[in-house]
């Protein structure tokens, strides 16, 4: 045991000595969570629209002034001509153009019906047709207060409630997703390339012939990562806890518990991946290649699994941090105890079995 | 001119020798550009929804069969328990509750008005919001189908309607993938690109190979020229196959716009993302160093480049940071180019940036990098 620790020690003394290294070990999540928490979302706001208004009356106005004040659309201009929509459109800035005819309010007052057209740049057809939707739901809106005036019968009103993020705040969906894909990268990266770089250096093989366990060797340069996402991951929730006002609905021990496991996952991933490399930049190129975009794909956080092929969704379930991301948001956010997601936890666990079995089996101890 | 033509000869034969590194260059790229389009689907459908009918009635059912009709929704559990229908949220098993309350239908007749409750799981707020709404617009439609049947013979002429015609252009089937490939394509060649080059040039400081050409009468700029060119010529190889390959072949993406002009922006932005690697490359030590660095700013290139999360969204100063990444201008470019056919004149200020960027932080290396050291 006095062995192992000294093994410890050396490795701190190695992660100590490179500042830059341990900036980014700490950066990263921090950057992550402020970018997460404050500018990005999902959500479709201040889009670009051109209003192509020929009816110039008190209905239009009335639309085009809810236009302005709704969060998702900022009027860019007002054309006269519809030709010049292609145009707006080729600048890219412009998302969705709205066209009144002629006569707007005279036809919703003596026919009782009028037309709108909406055209929307669908080269991203996400924002298109959201925005189309949202435009939808504010003509609606006017028409419900047309109809308050003539009292309409029989109505159906419908009472909505939001549960768990009432403000619909992005930092709920995404704290989840960036506490699992920081957690994995640096696990990975870190002991996959610590270790390699001792290969490569030709260090290895003075650890090797000590008479110390060649395992253990491997397994002590895990464990001042173990330590190190540890206190990352305190930062991150302290972060979202204080910065974001995330809420903990669930046990703090309970998700510390599940972490540690998660972290040990990714830990052996990357022992996996050292194991059989040999090179620093390999082992990079495939810890970062290979595994940033399908992390933040396979999570679960930037794109619904749900709508995904059936094979993608299968190849999802391979993906530690698609686990642990539904694990915290069930602790943190829905507040369920360890009974809702025994089986979560059960996976990640075969999971880490099978990695540190599989790089048991693939560590050699004598040098090729 | 000689002295580049050897040192490219080097770097080339360094390249091609290390046999862990090409698929890595050349196959991890186009594996994920054909997988990853595919799971890129921002597109809220498949809606699971628990009912709680607490009327079941005529008019509770019409509703009932209306929502699983539309499309959208996908019947999770039917009952007249809200308990279990909130353990289905839990469980992820449900993402919307519609309660139903008893006497729905008499009510509604007989009073003129009826509440009905809902219940969204807002942790994801855009599925929320749209779940929302899309129940919104059944229940207005379905509304306007029961007044329609006790009004009839006035119908037509009580109630004004607004009718919106709308219309998709450049992507008329709303298909997702025409989005995402030119986008994931920018991301992994400029991945690519900025990585190799990072790690290069501190891999010779690491093994001490740099000494050797400092030693040497090659001029700074050359050296760098040296390490600079094959990359490009990688990078622009593995976009060309990503784009016509890839893009063309299976996702059927024709290009609407000019090609060359394409091109020409993606040299001058391969240029101006190869400067940044060998600047981080200068500044590190170690290999771990510089791929740390790489991956930090790789990560917040990524994030901010408008490629999963719109750039309009984002808060004024997000949106500084935004404008000064490289990689948002040729996402940016790309969709514009292959998707709506946008010309030169569109896409001048993309192109002058770019410039200006390729210039700084190429300029910046070759004053940080010092053959002595």
């Amino acid at each position: 045991m006095k062995q192992f620790f000294t093994f410890v020690r050396k490795e701190f003394y190695h992660v100590f000595r490179d500042p830059k290294t341990l900036l980014i070990l700490f950066g990263l999540p921090i950057s992550l969570i402020v970018l997460f928490g404050f500018a990005l979302t999902n959500e479709i706001k201040n889009s670009k629209i051109v209003i192509c208004d020929y009816s110039k009356d008190a209905a239009t106005q009335r639309i085009i002034n809810k236009l302005e004040v709704s969060k998702h659309f900022e009027i860019e201009k007002s054309l006269l001509n519809y030709r010049e929509i292609e145009a707006a459109f080729k600048t890219g800035k412009v998302k969705l153009a709205v066209v009144f005819p002629a006569n707007f309010h005279e036809s919703l007052l003596h026919v009782n019906s009028a037309q709108i057209q909406v055209i929307a740049d669908a080269s991203d057809p996400n924002t298109g047709s959201t925005l189309t939707n949202y435009l939808n739901s504010i003509v609606n809106e006017y028409q419900i207060e047309l109809m308050v005036n003539n009292k309409a019968p029989y109505q159906i009103i419908a009472e909505t409630r939001l549960l768990y993020n009432p403000e619909l705040k992005g930092a709920t969906n995404f704290v989840p997703g960036v506490m699992a894909l920081v957690l994995l990268l640096v696990c990975v990266l870190m002991t996959s390339v610590s270790i390699v770089k001792e290969k490569e250096t030709g260090t290895m093989e003075v650890l090797l012939v000590s008479p110390f366990n060649p395992f253990l060797v491997i397994i002590a340069k895990a464990f001042p990562y173990f330590l190190l996402s540890l206190i990352n991951l305190s930062v991150v929730l302290m972060l979202s806890f204080l910065l974001l006002d995330m809420p903990l609905n669930g046990s703090l021990l309970l998700l510390f518990i599940l972490s540690s496991l998660f972290i040990v996952t990714a830990l052996s991933l990357g022992l996996v991946i050292s194991t059989s490399t040999n090179s620093q930049q390999t082992a990079m190129l495939i810890s970062l290649m290979g595994m940033l975009i399908p992390t933040m794909m396979f999570t679960g956080f930037l794109f619904p699994l749900e709508n995904m092929p059936m094979a993608l969704q299968v190849i999802a379930n391979a993906v530690p941090s698609k686990w642990y991301y539904i694990i915290v948001k069930s602790i943190m956010i829905k507040g369920l105890g360890f009974s809702a997601i025994w089986k979560e936890t059960l996976i990640l666990a075969g999971m880490t079995t099978v990695l540190i079995l599989i790089s048991y089996k693939k560590f050699k101890i004598r040098l090729a | 001119m000689r002295t580049l033509k050897f040192l490219l000869r080097k770097e080339f034969k360094q390249i091609f020798r290390n046999k862990a590194l090409l698929p890595i260059i050349f196959l991890i790229p186009l594996i994920q550009l054909l997988v990853m389009p595919l799971a890129a689907d921002y597109e809220v459908k498949n809606i699971n929804i628990s009912i709680i009918d607490n009327d079941r009635s005529t008019y509770s059912r019409r509703l009932i069969s209306t929502i699983t009709a539309s499309g959208y929704f996908k019947l999770a559990s039917y009952g007249n328990s809200f308990v279990n229908a909130f353990k289905q949220i839990e469980q992820d098993k449900s993402d919307i509750i519609l309660e139903i309350p008893p006497g729905f239908e008499k009510n509604l007749v007989r009073e003129n008005r009826q509440k009905v409750f809902i219940a969204v799981n807002a942790i994801n707020g855009v599925k929320a919001s749209l779940g929302g709404s899309y129940l919104g617009s059944i229940l207005l439609n379905y509304n306007a189908d029961v007044r329609l049947q006790w009004l009839l013979p006035q119908a037509t002429n009580t109630l004004p309607t607004i009718q919106l015609s709308s219309s998709n252009w450049f992507n008329p089937t709303l298909n997702y993938r025409l989005f995402m490939v030119p986008g994931i394509l920018a991301i992994l060649v400029t991945m690519i690109g900025a990585y190799m080059c990072a790690l290069n040039i501190v891999k010779e400081k690491e093994t001490g190979t740099i000494e050797q050409i400092n030693v040497t009468p090659v001029k700074k700029h050359l050296f760098i020229l040296g390490k600079l060119i094959p990359f490009w010529v990688i990078g622009v190889f593995v976009f060309t196959v990503g784009l016509f390959g890839v893009g063309r072949l299976i996702y059927g993406i024709v290009p609407q716009g000019n090609i060359l002009l394409l091109y020409a922006f993606l040299a001058i932005f391969f240029i101006a993302v190869l400067g940044i690697g060998l600047l981080i490359s200068t500044f590190s030590q170690t290999q771990q160093q510089a791929m740390s660095v790489a991956f930090f700013f790789m990560m917040i290139f990524i994030l901010m480049s408008g490629l999963f999360t719109p750039v309009d969204s984002m808060p004024a100063w997000a949106k500084v940071i935004a404008h000064l990444n490289p990689v948002t201008h040729f996402i940016d470019v790309m969709r514009m180019v292959v998707l709506k056919g946008s010309g030169f004149h569109d896409i001048k200020y993309q192109f002058l940036g770019m410039t200006g960027f390729a210039l700084f932080f190429n300029g910046l290396a070759i004053l940080k990098y010092k053959k002595t050291s």
